[in-house]
This record gives C-alpha cells, structure tokens and sequence, in this order.
C-alpha cells in the first residue's frame, strides 16, 4: 500500500485512550494496583514529553510499554531502598491478613526479575502484554529474530530456576 | 496464542505474580480495571493541562448549538467547532497545525465556556479572552481583527471589512478568510452581511447567524 500524503501522529488523547488498558493491566501485572497508579502517570507523563518527536509510523502500543517497563523498574529501585530489614510490628501485622503468594509463583517472578533486561522484557511484554514477536522486537528496538532469541533464552532460564 | 500451545511455565507467566491475581480476584471482572484505566487516564489528562505539559487542551461544552468543541494552548483559545464537525477530524487538524500534545482537559477551559455562557445568556457584549492566532494567516488576521472590532449589534458589509484589512477589491476574498474562521462566535464573523442586507454566508449554517444577529438585537 502507498499513499503520497505524510502519516501524521494520532492526537495524543486517541493515543491515550486506544492504549490505557494494556498499560494498565500490564502496571497492575508487574507492581500491583497499590503502585499501578503512579506508574501510569509517570510512564504517560514522559510519553507526552517525547511524543512530538515520534515517527507517525512507530508502534505506539510497544514504546509505551517499554516506558512502561521502564517505570516498574525505578518503582522496584524505590522498594527496595524503602525496605527495613527489620519489620515494624504494624507491616507484620498488615502482612499476615493478606494471603501470601504459592512459594512457587514467588520464585517464579523473583526469577523473572533476575533476568537480564532485555529477556525479562521480552518475557514480560510476551506474556503479561500479550504482544506478538513483531511488537516486541519493536519494543526492544531489535530485530523479530532476536526478540524470539531473548524469549527463548528468558523462558530457558526461568524453566531451570523453577525447577530448582 | 491459544491455551493449549502452552507450557505449565507459560500459563504461570500469562497469569502475572501473585498480587495481580489477587487484584484480579478481589475485583471481580476486568470490567473493574477498564475502569481504573479510564479514570487514571483522565487524571493524567487533567494534570498534563493543569500543569501546561500538553500543547492544546480541549472541551466539550453545551451551548443552544447543541456541544461545542473548544480547543485552546497555553496562549489563548485556538478554535471553536460546531456539533456537525467531526471531532476526530477537528484534533487531527490541530494535531497537524498546532501540535500532537493534545488531551482532554476540561478545566484549562472553564474561562471560555463561562464566557460563552454569558454571551448566549444576553449577559456578555464583548468577549475578554485570550485567543491564540495560530491556525490563522497573515491576510485572514487582518480580516478577522477587522470582524472582530465590530460592536456588538451592529453589522458590517463585506467590502467594509475588506476596505478595512487593506484590500478595498477583496470583498471575495474576505468572504473566504471570514468563512474559514477558526473561532466564530467568539471572533463574530457572523456580523459580516452582504450591501443588501442578505445574510451572505457562515460556516455554521445561516440559520445560526441569524440565531446570533437576533440574539445580539441586530436583526
């Protein structure tokens, strides 16, 4: 297909309202909904700052996730900076009355987030997001070959981690 | 990617940690998080004009019209568009001219539609808000300012404004610059008649400007 006029990029609040739920749902997937919140603000508030510079045909839904992502990341730094060895008796007490996770879903994720970062985005933007290899390579600025190369390694790592 | 296909490793990624299960749990259908995500996007909407992060704000807002579409940047209000044009259309243009940082912030326009408001209630004569020129050219400035300098109830013909933009023999030409008009009603292209005394054109349809020349006593 060829067309002679420029494509121009979609107003920002299209983009915004055709995107919310996946990021959201991917927010949610990755910190929690405590968390989702301020993420999602922070991750739409550099979309907007970089927006004007996009290419109109770059894959919106994957450079948002990958800010997105980008976002979990600091949230987690925040965390653990935040976290007291030692727990106070209120946290210990707000704890118990929410079910801790399986052991094994636990290890799971610890292991999804000692992936490299380029694997546990591919992981993570495959499963949690949904997205085709296209997209993600998209996301990761790579080709589609390696995106499935970084699955691949990612989902080799995580069965050996879980199985251990 | 149907369920079947995948592995017991991979229905456990597909399924998120644990906390989002039990997010996905204690709110029942997903139906809980489409709405979570529309109310944080218009949160992030409200906030980004609030704090100037956007380059054009826009609102719908009631009028005898039916809902018009108002569109302003941090200068001054950009553009005024009737319920028949398509929304869609009206932000892809500014999205073109203007810029793509565009959100729904309703209150970065509180000014605009309290004056409106006003006006169609009788109570305003003469429109104090700012307005940004952007999507304006040189030649149609000249036409609209001339427009705009026309009192309240009082009407012009087309060559006067054209006389008055500096081009006496571009009474056709002002006609084109008043009917692109990108903010009527606050820029009163409708007070524009022919020598006749017929209603000439308007970009909203004539039944509107005469709706307005009555409203203001002009007819």
């Amino acid at each position: 297909m060829s067309t002679t006029s420029t494509p121009a990029l979609p107003p920002f609040q299209r983009f915004l309202d055709a995107e919310r739920d996946t990021v959201w749902r991917y927010l949610v997937s990755r910190v929690g909904p405590g968390e989702a919140e301020d993420c999602f603000q922070e991750t739409f508030a550099a979309a907007l700052r970089a927006y004007p510079r996009l290419r109109p045909d770059s894959n919106l839904r994957a450079w948002v996730l990958t800010i997105a992502q980008h976002k979990t990341l600091d949230a987690h730094r925040a965390r653990s900076r935040r976290a007291v060895p030692v727990a106070e008796p209120g946290e210990i007490a707000q704890r118990d009355s929410v079910p801790g996770p399986e052991a094994g879903e636990e290890a799971l994720w610890q292991a999804v987030g000692a992936l490299p970062e380029r694997q546990r985005s591919a992981v993570t933007l495959r499963y949690v997001a949904d997205l085709p290899h296209r997209e993600i390579a998209a996301a990761l600025g790579c080709s589609e070959e390696a995106a499935r190369r970084s699955l691949h390694e990612g989902l080799k790592k995580l069965r050996k981690a879980v199985e251990q | 990617m149907s369920n079947e296909d995948l592995t017991e490793l991979e229905r456990a990624l597909r399924l998120g940690p644990a906390h989002a299960q039990e997010d996905l749990r204690a709110r029942g259908t997903s139906r809980a998080a489409q709405k979570d995500a529309r109310d944080a996007a218009r949160r992030f909407s409200e906030r980004a004009g609030a704090r100037g992060l956007a380059d054009v704000n826009y609102a719908s807002v009631d009028s005898p019209f039916g809902p018009l579409l108002l569109a302003g940047s941090g200068r001054g209000l950009l553009r005024l568009a009737f319920p028949e044009e398509e929304v869609d259309e009206v932000l892809d243009g500014l999205s073109r001219r203007v810029s793509p940082r565009i959100v729904e912030a309703p209150a970065q326009l509180d000014r605009s539609r309290r004056e409106l408001d006003e006006y169609f209630a009788g109570d305003r004569h003469a429109f104090e808000l700012p307005l940004d020129w952007t999507l304006v050219g040189p030649f149609g400035r000249r036409v609209l300012s001339a427009a705009a300098a026309i009192p309240y109830g009082d009407v012009h013909t087309y060559t006067q404004i054209a006389t008055k933009a500096g081009s006496p023999r571009g009474s056709r030409a002002a006609g084109n610059a008043l009917g692109a008009n990108p903010i009527p009603i606050v820029v009163p292209c409708h007070r524009v008649l022919r020598g006749s005394g017929a209603l000439g054109g308007y970009a909203g349809g004539l039944e509107r400007k005469q709706f307005l020349l009555e409203l203001e006593g002009a007819r």
